[in-house]
């Protein structure tokens, strides 16, 4: 399978590296807009490198693409991959408008083009067990979500890549909150409705640093989003969901998957009632390269193989990626409008739900 | 117990490494199985005093040799030795660089070139080489790779550091890539700069050694998971143990008991019944479980 790299930035050196070492895969060309990292590996590699993504194209035969550039670039570079009958590997998110996306989506469908987006938790043994023990109705009906993210990305005020500008597809909510978002969308499905959304910034000037918010999805379930990606406290990314059901709760990060069951359900095999804790030693397998965690080898791995069979459905499509994106287009919108009950607002004396009510008004219809 | 006394002048290429190296994973809440306990561990070890209360402890047991990351904190560490150089006078550092997060983090924050910038002690190298857009020449990037282990090495001056450590995330980058010349500026640099001998980690033992015998680095210090479980040993269990039979290399296992995922008296039985395998990296955070470890290693061995 003959594969193009397209930006070398932190994942996209990291793709590059272990595609470059997966059996079936020869790399064809690296494509990055700054010469001097093409330079080094052309040097000491041997690499055909270009700057220019459109000439690479033209100069060079491929099975697929890894796109790894800053998110405002994807949907251009998807289309014209797509439209050459180029399959797609694209970082996360995909685009910055889900209309986009489903575009995209949509054409790939059309053309039977194998696509994938770089969401790659959902290749953590630990996350893949949320994912079973919810098929499996472990814990019964699925009432409230809880996805979570910290670490510590921007610790000062100054940042100079695109990441620290909205306008490219930076900012915590697109760049690291996609992360938890997406893992929400692949176990309740998409949110039909988002309230309570605060994009804060904690030193970045032009853009979030933490996204917190109130989703809700169908058949009752709600979920809640927390992330900060200037938490020092966190040694690097942490990730974790955490979903309470009729018959128990899940909480998972990529180490470990703590399940408590209820004795009103009955356990999957290899879970008893009570405390349960599956660890990733045991839920992972060792692929063929490990550069930087399983999951990093395992995506890439299950893009390669589904090319060669010509699978067009699967993990992470563009499909899937489109309703991550719809999502934080959801989360975006609501952020700007601030508060739903204010403290000054006399319309903001809360609302007591029926069964109060009707005592109360006899109270109130007996003295007054 | 062999005790380290390498140093910079002697020839360390020829001294035999310790039986049992301290590795530092539990110092800074690192721990593959649970990050409850990770977090717990970082708390514990918030006070220097309480990483050198577990390095005297292995240091009493005659584990005189920390492989240790060049995380900020270790710098501590090496103030400490350098203190009381009577106290530790067999005490050896094995550093293993670069302390990658640190690195990542920048690249996001700063970009890459700005990163490497941040990190370099002194900025003209990159700017010569990058003034009026002209490419690179291989003398620039070896410029900066040697540049880079010196600002990593800058904390141990005066420590005996008989091996230094290339961490696994660039090793296991530079041979997807196919960086391979890599390897070779860093031993180089590494044995004439500091006397010291060149080490590699990785997650992909079969293929690193392949790398390495294409770059003529001969009978190279190598690192990596090696255990029962076949735990992050990419390429397979089976790939390992014949490299372990067959290849010429001195093999440092790490990750022996699979992050807890195998008990200890079994791991140790197993892996002292591999051939060929010099040392065993170890992390302990009571002076019960290093005497212990040790204990194992010695009725096994």
């Amino acid at each position: 399978m003959r594969v193009g790299v397209v930006g070398l930035g932190k994942m996209g050196l990291s793709h590059l590296s272990m595609i470059q070492a997966h059996p079936d895969v020869t790399v064809e060309a690296i494509v990055d807009s700054t010469g001097y990292l093409l330079d080094v590996l052309a040097k000491y590699t041997g690499r055909r490198t270009f700057t220019d993504f459109g000439k690479m194209l033209e100069a060079v035969d491929l099975d697929a693409v890894i796109i790894a550039t800053p998110t405002r670039m994807h949907e251009a570079m998807v289309r014209t991959a797509l439209e050459r009958d180029i399959h797609v590997f694209c970082e996360k998110p995909l685009t910055l408008s889900s209309e986009d996306s489903m575009a995209l989506s949509k054409l790939a469908e059309r053309r039977g083009l194998v696509t994938q987006v770089g969401y790659h938790n959902k290749f953590v043994g630990a996350f893949r067990e949320v994912r079973n023990l919810l098929d499996a109705k472990a814990i019964g009906r699925v009432t409230h979500i809880l996805a979570e993210a910290y670490g510590p990305v921007v610790l000062r005020p100054k940042g100079s890549t695109w990441r620290s500008r909205k306008s490219e597809g930076g900012g915590c909510l697109y760049d690291y909150a996609a992360h938890p978002v997406d893992l929400m969308t692949w176990y309740v499905g998409a949110p039909t409705g988002v309230a309570g959304t605060v994009l804060g910034s904690v030193f970045s000037e032009q853009t979030d640093d933490e996204v917190f918010t109130t989703m809700y999805f169908d058949e009752g379930v709600s979920g809640q989003v927390s992330v900060n990606w200037s938490d020092e406290s966190c040694r690097k990314m942490t990730t974790k969901i955490t979903i309470w059901g009729t018959g128990g709760r899940i909480h998972a990060d990529r180490q470990e998957c703590q399940v408590y069951l209820r004795d009103t359900v009955e356990p999957p095999p290899g879970y008893r009632h009570g405390w349960n804790t599956k660890y990733t030693t045991e839920l992972t397998e060792a692929p063929w390269f490990y550069l930087r965690g399983e999951e990093y080898s395992a995506q890439l791995d299950y893009f390669v193989q589904r090319v060669n069979a010509r699978k067009t459905e699967g993990l992470n499509t563009l499909r899937s990626a489109a309703t991550t994106d719809r999502a934080l287009e959801l989360i975006s919108r609501d952020a700007s409008r601030g508060p739903s009950t204010s403290a000054d607002d006399d319309a903001a004396v809360p609302v007591l739900t029926k069964p109060i009510r009707r005592p109360l008004r006899r109270l109130l219809q007996r003295y007054i | 117990m062999s005790t380290q006394t390498a140093s910079r002048t002697s020839n360390p290429a020829s001294a035999r490494m310790p039986r049992l190296l301290f590795g530092d994973n539990q110092f800074f809440g690192v721990n593959h199985m649970s990050e409850q306990k990770a977090r717990q561990q970082a708390m514990r070890f918030q006070d220097l005093q309480s990483i050198i209360d577990v390095l005297d402890a292995a240091y009493d047991e005659g584990i005189t040799t920390f492989m240790c990351t060049t995380h900020d904190r270790i710098s501590e560490v090496c103030d400490h030795v350098r203190s009381m150089p009577e106290r530790y006078s067999n005490f050896a550092f094995y550093p293993c660089m670069p302390y990658a997060h640190k690195y990542a983090d920048a690249v996001t924050e700063l970009g890459m070139l700005s990163a490497i910038r941040r990190f370099l002690p002194e900025e003209g190298v990159l700017n010569a080489a990058l003034r009026g857009g002209r490419s690179f020449a291989k003398k620039d990037v070896e410029g900066i790779i040697t540049l880079l282990v010196d600002a990593e090495m800058a904390m141990f001056r005066g420590l005996s550091t008989p091996v230094v450590w290339l961490q696994n995330v660039v090793v296991d980058l530079l041979i997807g890539l196919g960086f391979k010349d890599a390897f070779v500026i860093f031993a180089e640099h590494v044995r004439n700069r500091y006397g010291a001998e060149p080490g590699f980690i990785t997650m992909n033992l079969p293929r690193a050694l392949d790398a390495f015998d294409e770059v003529g680095l001969e009978n190279p210090i190598v690192c990596s998971n090696i255990n029962k479980i076949g735990f992050r040993m990419s390429g397979g269990i089976e790939a390992y143990e014949g490299a372990l039979k067959n290849r010429q290399f001195r093999a440092v296992a790490m990750s022996v008991l699979a992050s807890g995922a195998i008990p200890p008296r079994e791991a140790i039985e197993w892996i002292c019944r591999q051939p060929q395998i010099e040392s065993i990296v170890f992390g302990a955070s009571s002076a019960r479980n290093i005497a212990s470890t040790r204990q194992l290693v010695e009725e096994f061995s």
